[in-house]
């Protein structure tokens, strides 16, 4: 018997690519993807990489699958954002080797800044999507990805959203199939994407739309079962769980291949049930595509296109009522905030105390918009930081600017900020540039990038030198300051918002989560010294608590010792003591 | 066989995604269908954090949803208050009776409930222990979730050997005798 283990959603995906003989792997870290690479990068017979953004990571799938071997690249939804340019003619030129993108949806904004559907980018660009709806399909669906990408010839999405990448479920194991590297051969027509060569495979794409849909229909990963012909639904993904779990005598046609939709095999199933309900998280991707059929499909006047789905919801539509029995407790929220020991906070108050407002960017320096720091004011997409506060200069002049700042990580500066950098030095900018460089991607895991000297794998390389960077595409003012100095960064600051100067300040102390960090310190409150002024709580520390007489106490297994809190106190009340 | 739905909540950092993952294990280990379901990433970050643990003949969806958890096992008070709707009519809460400020309360934009154990005790059975002084004790306050654990896995059922089987395999090689100990002071609590 094969060895049943339980799996992570991801982890079945990174072990699916293994078995699927792929060779090469590229791609950029992102909730709930994440993990996908770095189970990946523990099988010595794969390639794994993390790129600096998915743009890059789609090219290097590209062209490794053009090359002749079966290559993969992985992000989060907003990722493929990123990678759309590749990703559109990616699908003209099709493949050599198998290439699947894996893509992770986020319904219901666990970790991101929109709850995009990334069907309807696939649909846009003429690319074949499957999605499983637990481990063990997950990680078969990626070995049919691969037959089915080289069979069509065809880039294929494979999409999972964050409750099937971050659940557990049971997986048997199989062995890795070693693929045979495909011969290369110049083919202009083919990969060569000038607008002679492109006409002609535009006309390849639509056909092979077509193909696909009616070959779906006998593909084994789609799976009607008819039960009680009076209801069925159509679903897929983890959707289908919410189903079996509100409906199990109901007839269903669980979808496997989602996009190009298997036509003819909804047909036959529309044709044996009464009423047909299409359950789908986030957009009507298929209810739309069904309905421009003629079909009468009940859908979106039910089901939200919001957040994550759920089988009490799916109770409440159909039947009008659930299983709660209890009312919900009015309880404080808890909402994530900045670690104790966190460098961002340092920055933060410096900023708070300065009264500077902050064009913001993706990471975990997000959490500065609130409470009690409140120092962020925009969050759009990786890089924009920087951009946005260009384009403020641009509209309000560069005494508007006085009182801003851009905010980016180190690992988004190189995704996409060091572009709009170069903007702002071509463009003659004289904003103040802040790059939070904590040695790590923090937000999803403390994950190696270009500027840590490790890679995914865990050996040395080369490792960019930020300040050397920002200087060579022509800031002349570039500081390096610790971020936890904080008279040095309220200097520096000052001096550059009121300066016509472009300037980029780094502030550089690693993530306190990251590994081998030690913390012989930790921090005391002497309650006898102590004025209850509350300066040390406006830093948002939450080892820090205020006690009914109004004095503060530091939880000590909290505590990291940053010393920032003391820096604050004016009255001497907090110590750094050895732990 | 029977059937089982049970919810791990606590604060970011506490250690729940292990208590999860064990329990999982362990029913795997007993031939049971398991579904598991996490929080990563944004919401990791100190923030409220809750993980599900399903198993019985054949599971499907790997989320326990309001008014179907068996056993709630909070790490804190205020989680167990937080998830209580979770639970079934007869479900049990098992919390450890400790006490961390969101940053909504620090700052004093809200307050924390009050006597929430004993609010709790009006509808659910409730089972609540100071897991880290009994961590403290055994000389790491890491090993609460240990403690948390034993304590839930009579609840749970299975034998004390199949749990510790497990445990042993899943914590560090470094920590097996402390999480050893950890583990049946919480089930002989």
């Amino acid at each position: 018997m094969k060895e049943k283990i339980i799996m992570l959603g991801n982890e079945a995906i990174a072990r699916g690519v293994y078995e699927a003989g792929v060779k090469v792997s590229s791609a950029y870290p992102g909730t709930p993807s994440t993990e996908i690479s770095e189970y990946l990068s523990k099988y010595s017979e794969v390639y794994t990489e993390w790129a600096p953004n998915e743009k890059v990571a789609t090219e290097v799938a590209f062209g490794a699958s053009f090359a002749g071997v079966r290559s993969l690249a992985c992000m989060k939804h907003v990722g493929l954002n990123v990678a759309s340019d590749p990703l559109y003619t990616f699908s003209y030129t099709g493949v050599n080797g198998g290439a699947v993108i894996v893509v992770a949806d986020d319904p219901g904004l666990a970790s991101s800044q929109n709850e995009q559907d990334t069907r309807m980018i696939a649909r846009a660009s003429h690319i074949p999507v499957i999605e499983p709806s637990d481990s063990m399909e997950a990680k078969e669906f990626v070995k049919f990805a691969y037959e089915l990408s080289e069979k069509y010839d065809t880039p294929v999405i494979l999409r999972t959203t964050t409750k099937l990448s971050h659940s557990q479920s049971i997986v048997e194991l199989c062995d890795r199939v070693e693929v045979s590297d495909k011969d290369y051969n110049r083919d202009v027509r083919k990969y060569v994407m000038m607008p002679a060569s492109a006409i002609g495979r535009h006309l390849v794409v639509e056909a092979r739309d077509n193909k696909i849909a009616e070959d779906g229909c006998n593909f084994p990963i789609n799976k009607m079962q008819i039960l009680d012909k009076k209801i069925g639904f159509i679903t897929s993904g983890i959707a289908y769980q919410y189903v079996k779990e509100v409906c199990p005598k109901a007839s269903v046609l669980k979808l496997g291949l989602v996009n190009p939709l298997p036509k003819k095999l909804i047909e036959e199933f529309i044709a044996q049930v009464d009423t047909v309900y299409v359950f789908e998280e986030l957009e009507p991707v298929i209810e739309e595509q069904v309905r421009s059929w003629g079909y009468d499909v009940k859908g979106k006047e039910l089901f939200t296109r919001q957040g994550e789905y759920s089988a009490n919801m799916l109770k409440k539509a159909l039947f009008g009522t659930n299983d709660v029995v209890f009312e919900k407790k009015d309880s404080p929220n808890r909402p994530p905030i900045l670690c104790p020991g966190c460098p961002h906070r340092s920055v933060f108050s410096v900023l708070n105390k300065l009264k500077i407002h902050a064009a913001g960017d993706i990471g975990c320096y997000t959490l500065g918009a609130v409470a009690p720091l409140g120092v962020i004011d925009s969050t759009l997409c990786m890089g924009a930081s920087i951009s946005t506060l260009h384009g403020i200069e641009k509209a309000r002049g560069k005494d508007f600017i006085k009182n801003w700042v851009a905010v980016i990580g180190d690992s988004t500066f190189l995704h996409t900020g060091i572009n709009s950098l170069i903007g702002l030095v071509y463009n003659k900018a004289t904003g103040t540039v802040l790059i939070l460089d904590n040695r790590t991607t923090g937000m999803t895991g403390h994950q190696e990038h270009a500027a840590t000297g490790k890679t995914l794998k865990g050996e040395d390389t080369n490792a960019i030198d930020l300040e050397v960077l920002c200087k060579a595409v022509g800031v002349k003012n570039v500081l390096t300051i610790d971020a936890f100095d904080i008279k040095s960064l309220e200097k520096a600051i000052k001096e550059s918002v009121n300066g016509d100067e472009l300037t980029v300040i780094i502030a550089k102390a690693p993530c306190a989560l990251l590994k081998g960090q030690k913390f012989p310190f930790k921090c005391v409150c002497d309650t006898e010294k102590c004025k209850k002024c509350g300066m040390c709580l406006k830093i948002g520390c939450p080892a820090i608590t205020k006690q009914a007489d109004g004095t503060v106490k530091i939880d000590e297994s909290m505590c990291n010792g940053c010393g920032l809190c003391k820096s604050y106190c004016k009255f001497d009340a907090i110590n750094k003591v050895e732990k | 066989m029977k059937e089982l739905n049970i919810m791990v909540v606590g604060v970011g950092g506490q250690g729940t995604l292990l208590t999860s993952r064990i329990i999982g294990k362990t029913a795997l280990n007993a031939g049971y269908d398991v579904k598991l379901s996490e929080v990563h990433g944004m919401a990791q970050r100190g923030g409220s954090v809750v993980t599900f643990v399903r198993f019985g003949e054949s599971v499907n969806e790997p989320v326990v949803e309001e008014g179907s958890a068996d056993i709630l096992i909070a790490f804190e008070r205020l989680e167990a208050y937080r998830y209580s709707h979770y639970l079934k009519k007869d479900g049990v809460i098992i919390v450890n009776d400790c006490r961390i400020d969101p940053m909504t309360v620090v700052i004093g934009a809200s307050t924390y409930p009050e006597n929430i154990i004993e609010e709790l005790q009006k509808d659910h059975k409730v089972i609540a222990i100071d897991g880290m002084e009994i961590a403290k004790k055994l000389g790491n306050s890491k090993v609460l979730n240990s403690v948390v654990l034993g304590l839930s896995a009579k609840y749970i059922g299975f034998t004390k050997e199949e749990w510790l089987d497990i445990v042993r395999k899943t914590v560090p090689q470094k920590t097996i005798e402390i999480n050893e100990k950890a583990f049946l002071s919480g089930y002989e609590f």
